[in-house]
């Protein structure tokens, strides 16, 4: 389980996150939903550490993240793996070289081993043919399947997407959604996924939490959210006119 | 990995510079011997100081400095831009995510690279440089080959070779710590990993000329 505790951030004196404070199940895949610039982002990247709390904590476990060294941190990311909005995958290696990095940082395994995990890996996310390609080569629902591959390499405890369907079509998106469920499920995972896309929240959400303007203003399961009374998030849910008149 | 790394980097940053370090010392070479020739064009000095003063100048001042400006441009913009624009893609993040030390993994290799291979093309440099002198009193007539060798033999003091490759591994550190610094703090996009770039090869440039002259002034006062 994931804790966060009254984090607060702000950047040149701009609050992005207001005292938030949520639990991230085990073995879940949760959902963090709001409009962009929500702080959904910062949320994120203040429990993988690649931000500081101003004040706040954040636990995995029974381990406090926010409070260990730099050195003390590297075995908990060991155990995490993290989808980002625009893949991030390193233009300079191929599709296999990706997968395989973290084997050859961490791991004594030898090349044949190597290459048969990330030869699993990539056919788990459907990849095939496609271990010599560039990143620059492939599609944009390819790239994110590589990136959920090179994340899901070392099996980690935790997984961490921000906005995996953004710039998706909507079939792709929820073929992307799709996976990172049944992931979650087959690896049994902590995911927590950013997200402003309803599809997601409906198709893979089982925990939903939703922020905007850095507070967090409510959390539930994706069947509560639509009878929820919270005016945000209903603001939110049905922004759109065909929303509405589903709802009327 | 670090290793495999440095190995990419000698590649990238030193063998794909030597084409353009050949080149321009080459004709630099040339052109600083023509010049010094039409200068000197006087009965009262002897006309082997031509090829002197080509060796001279070529390894005090032209392939340490002047190589190591020119590559300022080359392999200070590429750092800088490679890395900056691996800052703006996240992918310096996705390296902290999965527990690597960025800076060592990124811009550690650049550096070593550069100090390792630099020194080496500064003497590719000096060969060349004095190389190109020679083709141009063949090729203009202005000066016997025979008259050429024997001033770029005369008075020769080792020690400045020396002098040139300190001064090539300071200022091959300056290049690729610097521009690896710019590249490393970018925030924003395409337009601050333009601007990163470029900054990385003025600062680069001014640091080389202002320890260009405190190098001189410790190693040859």
């Amino acid at each position: 389980m994931i804790r966060v505790i009254k984090a607060n951030k702000s950047f040149n004196g701009v609050k992005v996150l207001d005292n938030v404070s949520t639990e991230f199940d085990a073995g879940k895949t949760n959902l963090v939903i709001g409009r962009s610039g929500s702080g959904k982002t910062v949320l994120l990247k203040l429990i993988v550490g690649l931000l500081e709390v101003d004040s706040g904590e954040i636990w995995y476990d029974k381990v406090r993240f926010d409070a260990l060294e730099f050195k003390k941190r590297k075995a908990i990311r060991m155990e995490i793996g993290m989808l980002f909005q625009g893949s991030a995958l390193f233009d300079s290696m191929t599709v296999e070289e990706n997968v395989m990095f973290k084997l050859n940082m961490f791991t004594g395994m030898s090349q044949s081993e190597k290459r048969k995990r990330v030869d699993f890996c990539l056919q788990r996310v459907d990849i095939r043919d496609a271990n010599k390609m560039l990143p620059s080569e492939l599609s944009g629902g390819m790239r994110k399947r590589v990136a959920i591959a090179r994340a899901i390499v070392l099996n980690p405890r935790y997984l961490f997407c921000d906005e995996p369907n953004s710039g998706l079509d909507p079939e792709t998106a929820i073929l992307i959604d799709k996976l990172i469920k049944d992931i979650t499920e087959e690896f049994k995972m902590t995911t927590v996924v950013n997200t402003h896309d309803m599809n997601s929240v409906m198709e893979i959400g089982e925990k939903v939490i939703y922020i905007s303007g850095g507070q967090k203003y409510w959390e539930g399961t994706s069947t509560e959210i639509l009878k929820s009374d919270c005016q945000p998030l209903n603001d939110f849910i049905f922004a759109s006119n065909l929303a509405r008149k589903l709802k009327s | 990995m670090y290793y495999s790394q440095t190995m990419k980097e000698l590649i990238s940053l030193g063998i794909n510079s030597i084409f353009i370090v050949l080149i321009i010392s080459v004709f630099m070479g040339a052109a600083i011997t023509l010049q010094t020739a039409y200068n000197a064009d006087n009965p009262i000095y002897p006309r082997y100081l031509i090829g002197l003063g080509c060796r001279d100048s070529i390894i005090l001042e032209f392939s340490s400095t002047v190589v190591a400006l020119i590559l300022a441009g080359k392999v200070g913009s590429h750092i800088a831009s490679e890395i900056g624009t691996m800052r703006v893609t996240e992918q310096i993040d996705a390296l902290e995510i999965m527990g690597v030390n960025s800076i060592s993994y990124l811009v550690l290799p650049k550096i070593i690279a550069t100090v390792i291979f630099n020194p080496f093309l500064t003497l590719m440099s000096i060969a060349s440089g004095i190389f190109g002198g020679w083709l141009s009193v063949v090729a203009t007539g202005i000066l016997s080959s025979e008259d050429f060798i024997y001033g770029v033999q005369y008075a020769f003091i080792p020690y400045y070779i020396t002098y040139s490759l300190i001064k090539t591994v300071v200022f091959a550190f300056i290049i690729s710590s610097v521009s690896g610094f710019m590249g490393y703090n970018v925030s924003g996009g395409s337009l601050e990993v333009g601007k990163a770039s470029t900054r990385s090869v003025v600062y680069s440039c001014i640091l080389i000329l202002l320890f260009n002259i405190i190098l001189t002034q410790l190693l040859l006062s």
